[in-house]
């Protein structure tokens, strides 16, 4: 990537958009304020000073108030976003996500909706341990009523920020903190890339990698490597996990005949299993190799770097399985 | 306490008791088969504290919500269709009994989670603050419910905030199975609040005139921008957790006190004795009596939702078959 537009900027100016152009969209979040510093990774920095404590509000340490708050905000026209700090801290309000947020249109007959964002933040690779790096996007995929969203790069981010804010109904949109200091590019004032549609990363012919999140920068690394060996991949970038972009992820698998789903979140029940099934399903005779997944290991995220290193699917890991599929006999 | 007041108190109240009773006999007779969650002996209580918020209030209720839904105003006949399942109900049949929603007179949600109410009255609030629509929020639910952490957090946070809600807990001495006492050690739900530097009240939630003050005070000071209160209101759970649910875990003297203490027969007297005539009542009540018959027939008559339905209003934009 070149240029030097950040993640944190990125998401930062589409808040700032979206706010500056309605007054319903409010932030709620610990320490979100200028008082509190702008928030932990400095997201909504300067957000406050330009439109007031009443719209970006610091909160008590209360998922759950701060989730059904929004939840009632919503309601009532608004457009909340809730910041969940990370991840894990989502477990506390999933109540308020699962049975409230993600149901209310249709326990309603549609007569009301949910349009909230909940940002968070997660990722493996920055050594917190267990409880402060899980990817739960499967958890939110497998609930009707909700979309989840993840970006790989700034410029997504800026875009899908602005898509998830317009949305009509509940979004996760997930941040892996490591991405966050990744340079971009600028893709200027107003960019929105709309819910729902995959980007292909790069091109290649032997090979689909479908991922999202940090492990595209993995992914498309390793198809750098690999372009070496001759083997061409294609990164099939998801940004909307769910519902995901099957269209643009079939025409891929089709080229090429061969699949791997790539994730950091736990391999085991993740949102892989249903890529990879519902490829399967769709199109088993066109596959010259099962579907390959590569995902975390089945154990709580370690802290100690070594177990880390064991735990995160690494480049070796995504080149074996490619290699997987490349050297399939049937 | 002046005369029209009392005589909407007493409408509100006789609509909720004749639906309540006409869904009870719909239920002993099968001719309906559903899950229902009985408002007997809580009729009043709501009734007298939700005459003091305007139409356009927004209300917050629980599975147990059907008084609360009666009481703010959601038309008979879609309440009827949707407990029925209909697709003419208030939600097309999706939500039923636990889940009824009608934004046209301000039911904005009702949960079937204990508590999870709390914190969503808090947002509806944020909301009116911020636009200063001038709206109260009131959200309604059971002692049981304040003894989980959404209680909790969402008292903090309105009294933080001093948002415009009214916390109404309609104390009826049981959670589920559980007697208050069995559940809680601290002797009024009330003095909670003290911990969040809330002001609060408990009040006779079967005395009319006392119940509609305590609401009228607090509806005034939320609408003053004065912040929240937590009421709670004193009342009976006449009968079982869900309708035909046993209840002989209710000991021989709670069943003596709850029945001395009927608001129904006490409404009655307090009317007779504001020299509201026997022919007056009667007559409101037959006048109710058609109408909650009407409704019951109207969702008998009503068509069952399409199967497409299941694939509509789970995101804005349809599912696709």
């Amino acid at each position: 990537m070149s240029g030097k537009f950040t993640m944190v900027a990125a998401i930062n100016r589409a808040i700032d958009e979206a706010m500056a152009e309605d007054d319903g969209v409010i932030l709620l979040g610990e320490d979100v304020a200028a008082k509190q510093g702008g928030g932990v990774f400095k997201i909504s920095s300067g957000l406050s000073e330009k439109y007031g404590t009443h719209r970006v509000r610091a909160t008590p340490i209360s998922e759950q108030a701060i989730m059904g708050a929004c939840v009632g905000a919503a309601l009532a026209g608004f457009r909340p976003i809730a910041e969940i700090m990370l991840m894990n801290f989502v477990t506390v309000a999933m109540d308020q996500i699962v049975n409230h947020a993600a149901k209310l249109r249709f326990m309603s007959g549609g007569q009301t909706n949910v349009p909230l964002v909940i940002r968070t933040t997660t990722g493996v690779g920055v050594g917190f341990g267990g409880q402060h790096s899980d990817m739960l996007e499967a958890w939110f995929a497998h609930v009707p009523g909700l979309k989840v969203v993840t970006p790989s790069n700034a410029a997504d981010a800026q875009g899908l920020m602005r898509a998830a804010i317009a949305c009509n109904d509940p979004v996760i949109f997930i941040e892996n903190i490591l991405c966050y200091g990744v340079a971009g590019d600028d893709p200027g004032p107003g960019h929105v890339v709309p819910l729902g549609q995959a980007a292909v990363a790069v091109e290649g012919s032997d090979c689909t990698i479908v991922t999202y999140g940090r492990t595209v920068l993995d992914a498309l690394s390793v198809a750098a490597e690999l372009k070496e060996t001759g083997v061409s991949v294609e990164v099939v970038d998801l940004r909307t996990i769910a519902p995901y972009d099957e269209a643009t992820v079939m025409a891929s698998v089709r080229k090429t005949g061969r699949a791997v789903v790539l994730h950091e979140a736990v391999k085991a029940y993740g949102t892989g299993a249903e890529i990879s099934a519902r490829i399967h399903e769709a199109a088993f005779n066109e596959l010259k190799a099962p579907v390959q997944r590569v995902g975390g290991a089945f154990s709580a995220v370690p802290m100690a770097t070594a177990l880390k290193q064991a735990w995160i699917p690494t480049k070796d890991g995504i080149k074996a399985a490619v290699h997987r599929a490349m050297d399939w006999k049937r | 306490m002046d005369r029209a007041k009392l005589l909407d108190i007493y409408t509100r109240t006789m609509r909720v008791a004749r639906a309540d009773e006409k869904f009870r006999s719909l239920l002993m007779s099968g001719k309906m088969a559903v899950v229902y969650y009985t408002v007997r002996g809580q009729e009043l209580v709501s009734a007298a504290a939700i005459a003091a918020l305007d139409q356009s209030d927004y209300l917050v209720t629980t599975y147990r919500g059907q008084h609360d839904q009666i009481a703010k105003g959601v038309p008979l006949d879609l309440l009827f269709a949707e407990i029925m399942g209909k697709a003419t109900g208030t939600c097309k049949g999706k939500g039923g009994s636990m889940h009824i929603t009608h934004p046209a007179t301000g039911v904005m949600v009702t949960t079937g989670v204990v508590g999870s109410g709390l914190p969503i009255a808090n947002g509806l609030a944020l909301a009116s603050q911020n636009r200063g629509d001038g709206k109260v929020t009131m959200v309604c639910f059971g002692d049981g419910a304040t003894n989980i952490g959404a209680f909790h957090e969402a008292m903090n946070m309105a009294q933080l905030w001093k948002l415009p809600v009214i916390f109404f807990c309609q104390n009826n001495r049981y959670g589920e199975h559980t007697a208050f006492a069995d559940h809680t050690d601290v002797a009024s739900i009330a003095a909670r609040a003290a911990a969040y530097n809330m002001h609060s009240v408990t009040v006779d939630g079967n005395d009319a005139e006392a119940m509609y003050g305590a609401a009228k005070a607090a509806v005034d000071r939320a609408r003053a921008g004065d912040g929240p209160t937590l009421i709670e209101a004193m009342c009976y759970r006449m009968m079982g957790h869900f309708f035909g649910a046993d209840f002989s875990y209710m000991p021989a003297a709670h069943l003596a006190e709850m029945a001395a203490a009927d608001p129904l027969p006490r409404l009655r007297t307090l009317m007779l004795d504001h020299q509201f005539s026997e022919a007056e009542l009667d007559r409101i009540v037959a006048g109710i009596d058609a109408e909650v018959d009407a409704a019951a027939q109207f969702a008998f008559d009503s068509p069952l939702p399409d199967a497409s339905e299941i694939r509509k209003d789970v995101f804005e934009e349809e599912i696709a078959a």
